[in-house]
């Protein structure tokens, strides 16, 4: 194999599961570290920076992080990344006097943003501070769009959104809530010098199924249900309610409902339990609260009594795969099964809609009616218009809206400044020795064996009396410290120095992953084929340094390494050295100007 | 050293051996010696014969006497038998310990200085009595626990760290231990474990007295130009005879070698010693043979490794003796005082 780069920037941002899985790239450790610290504002700061939304995200994220979190191919359990998050949030001091200040000189450009959601939120913060006058329109009257609407109060309480969305606001951005932009072509004509839509995905799909048109009173469309709750139109459900779908939505609907009047609330899916859509997390919150969960029941017909309500029938079905392994669901050959009820939430998916965007305003459409967008610019082919958030590719989860945002803003920052926009410069990187004594470094390089904590919750029952109540109360400084030690500091990386070896042996000896081995370089298949132990993840990498004097290689599987820093204190030499990986993002500003390294 | 306890993680996927345990279960605390001593690899070799070998722990004793090689059987086998003698006395204790007990795996740790002066004597009586065990020399070339003065292996003409040059001849222990009638002798080098753990593994395996030299660069105090024991000088100047395979008799032979290239010496247990050779002409079961050549390349600078004598049908101590079969501590009262008639006869016999 060659040697290793570790100055390219993807090198040692891939070895930071966590960040590197994140959308926004998130520093996670480095806030982690600050967070067992006690510096919660440090550490909010940071999360600020990157995702905009640390309070928010910290109780609603998806955490695409988790699943990557190197703990888990360790021991069973991912760090609480996501909760960790939230404990910044909720600790910090007042961080107004951090924010950055409304610019002092508006630069003259403007730009219109379409929809207050966290996607156009994000574009609007990262632009204001340079200057640009951002004008964020909104159908509703406050900002935060569906983690406003959909999000229930009691996993994300107004108070945080309306901090949050505040700061944003406070940096000179003009909100226009209650204005509903109507006409794109309209828009255009008022002569902006760029505008993003970011005005999510907002139809609610339908279930055409017999009983529909007649039972309608009491059969409603989820997201538009929650959003009918959010604002306090509707604060009462019958007594039986039977939630169809597995995603998001339904979970979100079913426990709602159990607050609103709901006793007995049952979700249905069509599918198998593990294949749901919804996070396990949000499953688990579910059947904690009661409501059982249904799988492999395809709804077949809406039963009604002259137009009110009585139950569904539904056929049960199982999974049959093919040859290349794709999934049928087939008629289990079973009779049919009756759901009695008093109202149905109908949760089987989100779509996008955009009524509002004449099809010859430059903008083109796709074959599923989707504007068509760059994945890396969100460019749409109107050189003025960009997208992102559920508006760009279809719904997804705030965290990706952030970083639609992101991209969106250095797009339009590049724009007006006559730049090249797909010129985009790569992050920047530094490393740094953590080297502070024989065996001091500056990280707890200790591993802590501790299992995940769990957050606590509030009682079951004082929670499903009142649905603005907040059902997790988060982790306390004590809980969250003790979590926080679980994080491997993956972000601080074993460094080899090929010239300083002496291929003693002792960090191969050393290491409790049997990491590292020293052997006859050759191809990466037959490389891992004679590590020191099996070397089966692909998508991990391997670290290859030569230049060692009895002309072997040294090899390191990044894949389990636990970021103990043993090496580095049995090197006789300091051939290993333990130096913390920083990645500076780019971002609109400074940052994203052609000057830097930019990608081939 | 290292402050922190190694982790209890380990590799989801490391392999285990016929007990069900991997290589992680074979370790004993975190070492206490200098980060990049040559004893950490050597204990790390004996970890790895043993976790292959599938040894139960707690079928294995180990010896030693004092001084950073000494120390190391605390950092491996955490769940065998152990007993830190005092300075030169280790082959003394593990007798005993052989004589009253003979169904233990005995290893014997010691140092060049713990071997070589102080306890010569004792080096010498074990090897001639042919007491089955391991008998492991970690030979830096100086005393590493009393900070680096040469030890009775430094070799004449050897540097020390502050530049002083040792005038007394050196003591090759691999060539005393061949005159003393050893019946296993071999040499190897803590930074060549592909070497090192089969010749432990066959040491082991070996029933009789099994000796190794293995030298082991004293990071601290002997690893500058100038020492014949760094690592640099043994890379340079190690002259490797063969190239020892290590199959049980439970093992199917597997590799294939060219005729000629090889030679395959069956032990006692039915387990093999397949060797690739590479110095042509050597020959493993001759003594004088293996003393010859011995001197002959150490008079041209080089060292000698590899396995370097086996003997055929070795015996060991409790064969000499016609000791009993059993553990002492196993043996019942009327074993133990058989009567008087068997007094009578017994005393008849001398008469
Ligand atoms: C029930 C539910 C629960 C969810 N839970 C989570 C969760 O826990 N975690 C998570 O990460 N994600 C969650 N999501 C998804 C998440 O809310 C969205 O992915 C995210 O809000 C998308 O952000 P956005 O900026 O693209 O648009 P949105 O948040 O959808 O905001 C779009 C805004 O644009 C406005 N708008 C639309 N058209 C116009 C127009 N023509 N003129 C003016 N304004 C307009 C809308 O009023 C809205 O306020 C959930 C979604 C639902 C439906
Ligand atoms: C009876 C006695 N004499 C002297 C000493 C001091 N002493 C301790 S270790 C040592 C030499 C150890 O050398 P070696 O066996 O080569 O071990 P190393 O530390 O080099 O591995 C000496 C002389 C002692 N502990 N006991
Ligand atoms: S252990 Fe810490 S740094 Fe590593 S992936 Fe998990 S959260 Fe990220
Ligand atoms: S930091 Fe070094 S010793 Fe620790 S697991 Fe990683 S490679 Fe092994
Ligand atoms: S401990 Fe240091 S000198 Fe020894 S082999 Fe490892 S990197 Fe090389
Ligand atoms: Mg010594």
């Amino acid at each position: 194999m060659k040697n290793t780069d570790i100055s390219a920037p993807d090198y040692f941002h891939k070895v930071v599961d966590c960040q590197w899985a994140c959308p926004a790239h998130t520093p996670v450790p480095e806030y982690i570290r600050l967070i067992a610290a006690g510096r919660y504002s440090d550490a909010y700061m940071i999360n600020w920076k990157s995702n905009v939304f640390p309070g928010i995200l910290g109780r609603t994220c998806d955490r695409p992080c988790e699943p990557a979190c190197r703990r888990v191919r360790v021991e069973d359990e991912p760090v609480a990344i996501c909760r960790l998050k939230r404990v910044a949030a909720d600790y910090k001091d007042d961080i107004t006097a951090r924010l950055p200040k409304p610019a002092a000189r508006k630069n003259g450009k403007r730009v219109a943003l379409v929809g207050a959601g966290p996607a156009s939120l994000t574009v609007a913060r990262d632009l204001a501070p340079l200057g640009y006058h951002c004008v964020v329109f909104d159908g509703d009257k406050k900002a935060g769009g569906m983690i406003r609407t959909q999000i229930p109060k009691f996993r994300l309480p107004d108070s945080v959104i309306d901090e949050e969305t505040g700061y944003i606001l406070g940096l000179g951005v003009e909100f226009r809530g209650g204005k509903r932009i109507e006409s794109m072509k309209a828009l255009l004509a008022e002569g902006w010098d760029a505008v993003f839509v970011g005005s999510g995905a907002p139809r609610g799909r339908d279930l055409d199924i017999p009983g529909r048109k007649e039972a309608a009173k009491n059969i409603h469309i989820g997201i538009d249900w929650l959003s009918s709750v959010s604002f306090g139109h509707v604060s009462k459900i019958g007594k039986r309610v039977i939630v169809l779908g597995g995603g998001n939505t339904a979970m979100d609907c079913c426990r709602s409902a159990r607050r609103l009047g709901g006793e007995d609330v049952n979700v249905v899916v069509r599918s198998g339990f593990e294949e749901m859509k919804a996070s396990p997390w949000e499953k688990e919150d579910a059947q904690h609260e009661g409501i059982p969960i249904h799988n492999f029941l395809v709804p077949k017909a809406f039963i009604h009594d002259n137009g009110k309500l009585t139950g569904i029938t539904f056929e049960k079905v199982k999974a049959e795969y093919d040859d290349k392994g794709r999934r049928k669901l087939v008629s289990a050959g079973l009779p049919e099964q009756h759901f009695p009820c008093d109202d149905v939430l109908v949760a089987v998916g989100q779509e996008n809609a955009f009524p509002w965007i004449e099809r010859d305003c430059g903008i083109e459409f796709n074959e599923w009616n989707m504007p068509k967008v760059d994945t890396r610019t969100m460019a749409s082919s109107n050189p003025k218009v960009f997208f992102g958030g559920d508006a760009a590719f279809g719904p997804k989860n705030i965290i990706w809206a952030v970083a639609h945002g992101h991209e969106a803003a250095v797009s339009i920052d590049k724009l007006l400044n006559g730049e090249d926009i797909t010129d985009r410069p790569l992050p920047a990187v530094e490393l740094m020795s953590q080297k502070m004594g024989i065996h001091e470094w500056s990280y707890d390089n200790e591993i802590a064996l501790d299992q995940r904590y769990k957050v606590p919750l509030r009682d079951k029952v004082v929670a499903l009396k009142d649905i603005k109540a907040e059902v997790e109360l988060g982790f306390d400084a004590k809980l969250a410290l003790a979590e926080a030690g679980r994080c491997l500091n993956c972000d601080v990386q074993t460094v080899f120095t090929a010239q300083l070896c002496i291929e003693c042996d002792a960090c191969v000896d050393i290491c409790p992953m049997d990491c590292i081995t020293f052997t006859v370089n050759s191809e990466e298949a037959e490389l891992r084929k004679r590590l020191n132990a099996p070397s089966h993840n692909l998508s991990q990498d391997l670290y290859v340094q030569d230049g060692l004097k009895t002309g072997r290689i040294m090899a390191k599987d990044e894949d389990v390494c636990l970021h103990c820093g043993l090496c580095a204190e049995r090197c006789p030499t300091g051939a290993w050295d333990m130096q913390k990986f920083l990645l500076d993002m780019t971002y609109a500003g400074n940052s994203c100007r052609p000057q830097r390294r930019s990608a081939a | 050293m290292t402050y922190l306890t190694k982790p209890k993680f380990h590799h989801p996927d490391l392999p285990k051996n016929e007990l069900g345990y991997t290589h992680r279960d074979y370790e004993g605390t975190v070492s206490t010696l200098c980060a990049g001593c040559g004893h950490d690899s050597i204990t790390g070799a004996i970890i790895a014969a043993c976790f292959e070998l599938s040894i139960e722990p707690h079928r294995v004793a180990k010896i030693s006497g004092i001084g950073c090689s000494s120390k190391t059987p605390t950092y491996f086998l955490g769940n065998s038998h152990g007993f830190n003698s005092v300075h030169g006395r280790m082959p003394s204790v593990l007798t005993g310990a052989n004589l009253a007990n003979r169904d233990l795996i005995y290893l014997g740790v010691s140092g060049d200085g713990d071997s070589a002066s102080i306890g010569f004597g004792q080096f010498a009586h074990a090897l001639r009595r042919a007491v089955n065990m391991v008998y492991i020399v970690e030979n830096n070339g100086v005393y590493g626990l009393t900070k680096g003065q040469f030890s009775a292996t430094a070799d004449r003409g050897s540097k020390s760290k502050r530049g002083f040059v040792n005038t007394d001849n050196s003591i090759d222990l691999v060539a005393i231990a061949l005159q003393l009638g050893a019946s296993f002798v071999a040499r190897s080098f803590s930074g060549d474990k592909q070497q090192l753990v089969p010749i432990i593994k066959a040491a082991i395996a070996h029933k009789g007295a099994a000796f190794i030299d293995i030298i082991s660069p004293c990071v601290a105090f002997n690893n500058h130009a100038g020492s014949t024991k760094s690592f640099d000088f043994v890379r340079e100047h190690n002259e490797a005879v063969n190239r020892l395979d290590y199959m049980s008799s439970r093992m199917p032979i597997e590799v294939t070698y060219e005729p000629g290239t090889v030679e395959v010496v069956e032990q006692h247990d039915g387990s093999k010693l397949t060797l690739r050779k590479l110095a042509a002409d050597y020959e493993i079961t001759d003594r004088t043979a293996a003393l010859g050549f011995l001197q002959q390349h150490a008079a041209k600078g080089q060292i000698v490794t590899g396995l370097l004598y086996v003997e055929k049908g070795p015996q060991d101590l409790h064969a000499h003796l016609r000791t009993v079969e059993a553990p002492l501590n196993t043996l019942n009262e009327a074993e133990l005082c058989p009567g008087q008639a068997t007094l009578e006869a017994f005393n008849a016999s001398l008469r």
